[in-house]
């Protein structure tokens, strides 16, 4: 992808539906603005990002949610390396949630790379947003912050600061730039042996132009990124004091617990609350469109009272919609419907005709919730035209944005309040506005902060869900078993697209997308289509090497010869893993691989059957090329992350519809991974040298096929539909490992 | 009234006895270092000390804990320093949290803190059986290799 360093312009980009834009952000002048809105005394900022005090401290705004990626710490190392800061004075601040520091940056890297994705577009279609304005947003997702904040902001702002420096040091020493070098936040010439501190050259570099160009190190000329660095956040999570968006509080206080409206999309009808309104603490009881609340000054006496609050809801076409009737809708829409091009390569309905053989397999997963361990909240303190917020999200800007405009305010009227993000995974984006919307809507009747508090039941039953959905695949042999078509339809919608598609060299390929619309509302959830998607073509391929009678490593290897990167990581993990060797008795091993968010991920996972007859996973072998890695323990501690919660839903996640609302309401029904389930995990980093590819989703697509390939092996049985819990193995008959 | 102290300090408030620990001590006290994850003492956030010993806070109704000593997150270097020490900073366990690189998110961290540090005071040196069948906290983050690899090394300490 060709990407123009100076970066503050965004012109042409085709987003989504062709609309051609011209969005100029004069991103030059913003250190400007900062300057004046935001320092105190004699501190200043040389670009939007970087701050440097006169005692030579150099701060770096980070405009990004931390929320257990290591985001502050890798992107301020971006920072602090281009700037050739001394990391130990460095410090990470969270950037205020103000227009100057969004960071459009994500939304023109994804532009580059296959258009505005789908969790965005939806801020231009449905609601006031442009496409100027999605500039305006600090999003964190699609496993993007490093690949294109870090390389796109932060090491330019880092380069270009550095270069301010230098010129400033040179007008002060006057001295040609050419003799002047800088190293742990100094400029040095070298012939006279003369120092300065950034701290002493910050007033003057401020009021210099930043280049439009600056200069990036090589990989070889890195003093900080590279190295695994402690993460700024963690000593904060380990004694208590670190604060998130529940932690909000104050002596004013009031909470809100809520009940919405079971069958998604219904009403309130009529609400009965009397007894409520005597119990202990009860403020008042509030009657929303959808919902009820019942706020009080102590969030488990709302929480009781609102069980005794009875309240009716609209009845609609849903409320006897069962995820049964779900998924016979999708089979008829995938049995009569052809739907429309994902991709078609050569003529697959002729290669279907003329082969000598062809399997046929139908996979379905089901819809999700993101059960991030803090509930969904919101505070907000309504002060006449004026507000203050407090929420954590992956969206400061955004969130900000969705409270004025609920509260009828001014968006800079509304401050929003920094705090650390209890799990995002998709839940905290914008457009999954429920708990925001009703905060907002309950804080409205009151002028002291109100916390609104989603109860878990609530997190799990009013979330916005990974879709639930059905693959139908055909594959075609020839006479020497060579695959030779690809046949795939699947129900929508495509959030992401491409990751249906396979690497494969396979000569005739058909996929094509049917309506897979419900009531159940759905959005991104880690890896997005990739969590299902790697399921479903990872699974067919091992089906389509057990038929060939090849193994199902070789013939990936084999099928792969136009795409070496997929093939270092699938050779890096098998020999890593021991595939192919002497396994302990009982164990065998599944290999599944993806490239998603710019990253190359290959896992082996070495399973067993328990004495339940359940499978036990003992160990994932794990090889990322996500072209090098900025700090090498983040990278490790992300791969760790996504392979656990992919294997939480390959293995237990199940969300389930009766009378069009979610059956599951805690943790018991909506089982986790936890200690005694967790396998030994390894990883191993392939440093490609390629650009830098994502790393908060990646690792999550191939676990769930590389766990049921290796469950065929011991059991004979293909897992076509997860979780792999609802499964009966009792009757295994063993496969030999081809 | 309830009675109780948290971290040394003794406190009495005006609430009914079956509302539970973890409400009196986030919406009452005002201190959030204890984490509301569940509400039915299955994930583990909302851990604290009784007396030294882990429990789920979310439903221990605060007459349960009438005159008991609590330790939370917050409390938890200082309690473990005593009286006669100087004040710790962190615990060992907690500096294994920061050695390890363990917290993602953290959500979970302080309740996962909380239980590992009982666990550990009663079985220095424990067997995986005895991790896996005493650590039931849940973590979405998957921070769990990581959690291991701590206590492993914390019992070898």
């Amino acid at each position: 992808m060709q990407m123009n360093r100076r970066r503050f312009i965004l012109t042409g980009a085709v987003v989504g539906g062709g609309v051609l834009i011209g969005y100029s952000a004069t991103r030059p002048t913003r250190h400007r603005r900062a300057n004046e809105e935001l320092v105190e005394g004699s501190e200043r900022f040389i670009t939007s990002f970087i701050k440097i005090d006169p005692n030579n401290e150099i701060t770096v705004y980070v405009p990004h949610s931390e929320m257990g990626q290591g985001i502050h710490t890798s992107l301020s190392m971006m920072a602090a390396d281009e700037l050739d800061a001394a990391w130990e004075n460095v410090i990470v601040e969270q950037a205020p949630a103000i227009d100057l520091f969004a960071n459009g940056d994500l939304v023109k890297g994804f532009a580059g790379e296959f258009g505005v994705p789908n969790f965005l577009m939806g801020l231009v279609n449905a609601s006031a947003f442009t496409v100027a304005e999605l500039m305006n947003l600090q999003t964190t997702g699609g496993s993007s912050s490093v690949r294109y904040t870090g390389e796109y902001a932060m090491r330019t702002a880092g380069a270009a600061a550095r270069e301010m420096l230098i010129n400033a040091a040179a007008a002060r020493l006057d001295v040609p730039t050419s003799e002047l070098s800088t190293e742990l936040s100094h400029v040095q010439h070298n012939s006279s042996g003369r120092t300065l501190s950034y701290g002493e050259l910050a007033a003057d570099a401020a009021l210099l132009e930043p280049p439009e160009d600056p200069v990036l190190k090589d990989r070889s000329q890195f003093t900080i990124m590279g190295k695994a660095i402690s993460r700024n956040d963690i000593p904060a999570k380990v004694d208590g004091t670190a604060i998130y968006g529940l932690d909000a509080h104050s002596e004013d206080m009031l909470y809100a617990a809520i009940r919405l409206a079971p069958v998604f999309g219904t009403k309130l009808v009529s609400v009965d609350a009397t007894q409520a309104l005597t119990q202990r603490g009860v403020v008042r009881v509030i009657e929303l469109e959808d919902s009820v609340a019942v706020v009080a000054d102590n969030y488990w006496r709302a929480k009781q009272a609102l069980a005794l609050v009875n309240a009716t809801f609209t009845e609609t076409e849903n409320d006897n919609v069962s995820s049964a009737d779900i998924a016979a809708r999708f089979d008829k829409e995938l049995a009569e419907s052809n739907g429309s091009e994902d991709k078609e390569v050569g003529d697959t309905d002729r290669a279907l005709e003329e082969a000598v053989d062809v399997i046929e397999a139908n996979y379905r997963v089901p819809y999700l919730a993101h059960a991030a361990m803090e509930p969904m909240n919101c505070t907000v303190h309504i002060q006449g035209d004026r507000a203050e917020m407090w929420t954590s999200t992956q969206d400061a800007l955004g969130m900000r944005g969705r409270v004025a405009s609920v509260a009828g305010l001014a968006e800079e009227n509304v401050i929003f309040h920094q705090t650390y993000c209890g799990g995002g995974y998709g839940r905290r984006l914008p457009f999954n506005w429920n708990m925001i919307d009703h905060a907002t809507l309950i804080a409205m009747e009151f002028d002291v902060p109100v916390k609104t508090i989603f109860s878990r039941e609530d997190d799990m039953q009013q979330d916005y869900y990974r879709p639930a959905v059905h693959n139908n695949f055909k594959a075609a042999f020839d006479d020497n078993s060579n695959v030779i078509a690809w046949h795939s339809r699947f129900t929508g919608p495509i959030q992401v697209p491409g990751a249906s598609h396979i690497p494969y060299a396979i000569e005739n390929q058909s996929i094509r997308v049917v309506d897979g619309d419900t009531h159940v509302p759905i959005a991104a959830w880690r890896s997005v289509d990739h969590s299902q998607q790697t399921f479903f073509t990872e699974s067919f391929m091992d089906e389509i090497a057990h038929r060939a009678g090849v193994n199902p490593y070789q013939l990936r290897m084999d099928l792969l010869q136009e795409h070496p990167r997929h093939r270092k990581v699938l050779e890096v993990a098998a020999a890593a893993a021991g595939y192919g060797q002497n396994l302990p008795e009982g164990h065998a091993l599944g290999i599944a691989v993806q490239e998603s968010f710019g990253s190359f991920v290959a896992e082996v996972a070495e399973v067993s059957m328990g004495e339940d007859n359940q499978p036990v996973v003992h160990k994932v072998t794990c090889a990322i090329d996500c072209g090098w890695a900025v700090n090498p323990d983040t990278v490790e501690a992300q791969i760790e992350s996504g392979i656990i919660f992919g294997l939480t839903a390959a293995m237990y996640g199940e969300i389930t519809i009766e009378n069009g609302a979610v059956t599951q309401g805690n943790f018991p029904d909506y089982e986790m991974v936890r200690m005694a389930t967790s396998p030994e995990i390894e990883v191993h980093i392939v440093e490609s040298g390629e650009a830098l590819g994502g790393l908060g989703e990646p690792a999550t697509p191939p676990i769930a096929a590389a766990v049921t390939n290796a469950i065929y092996i011991l059991t004979g049985q293909r897992v076509r539909e997860l979780p792999i819990k609802n499964h009966d193995f009792a009757l295994s008959n063993p496969v030999a490992q081809v | 009234m309830a009675t109780f102290k948290v971290n040394g300090v003794e406190h009495t408030l005006d609430i009914e006895p079956d509302m539970p620990l973890l409400w009196a001590i986030r919406d009452e006290l005002g201190m959030t270092g204890t984490k509301f994850g569940c509400g039915i003492a299955n994930c583990g956030a909302c851990t604290v000390h009784v007396n030294g010993n882990a429990i789920r806070s979310c439903v221990t109704p605060v007459s349960a804990v009438e005159g008991q000593d609590i330790t939370t997150i917050e409390g938890l270097a200082v309690a473990a320093a005593g009286t006669t020490s100087s004040a710790l900073d962190l615990t060992a366990v907690q500096q294994a949290w920061i050695d390890h690189q363990i917290p993602q998110c953290g959500y979970c961290q302080s309740g996962m803190i909380m239980a590992v540090s009982s666990f550990l005071a009663s079985n220095p040196n424990p067997t995986d059986a005895e991790i896996d069948a005493s650590i039931t906290n849940v973590c979405r983050c998957g921070s769990y290799p990581r959690v291991r690899k701590a206590i492993r090394a914390l019992a070898s300490a």
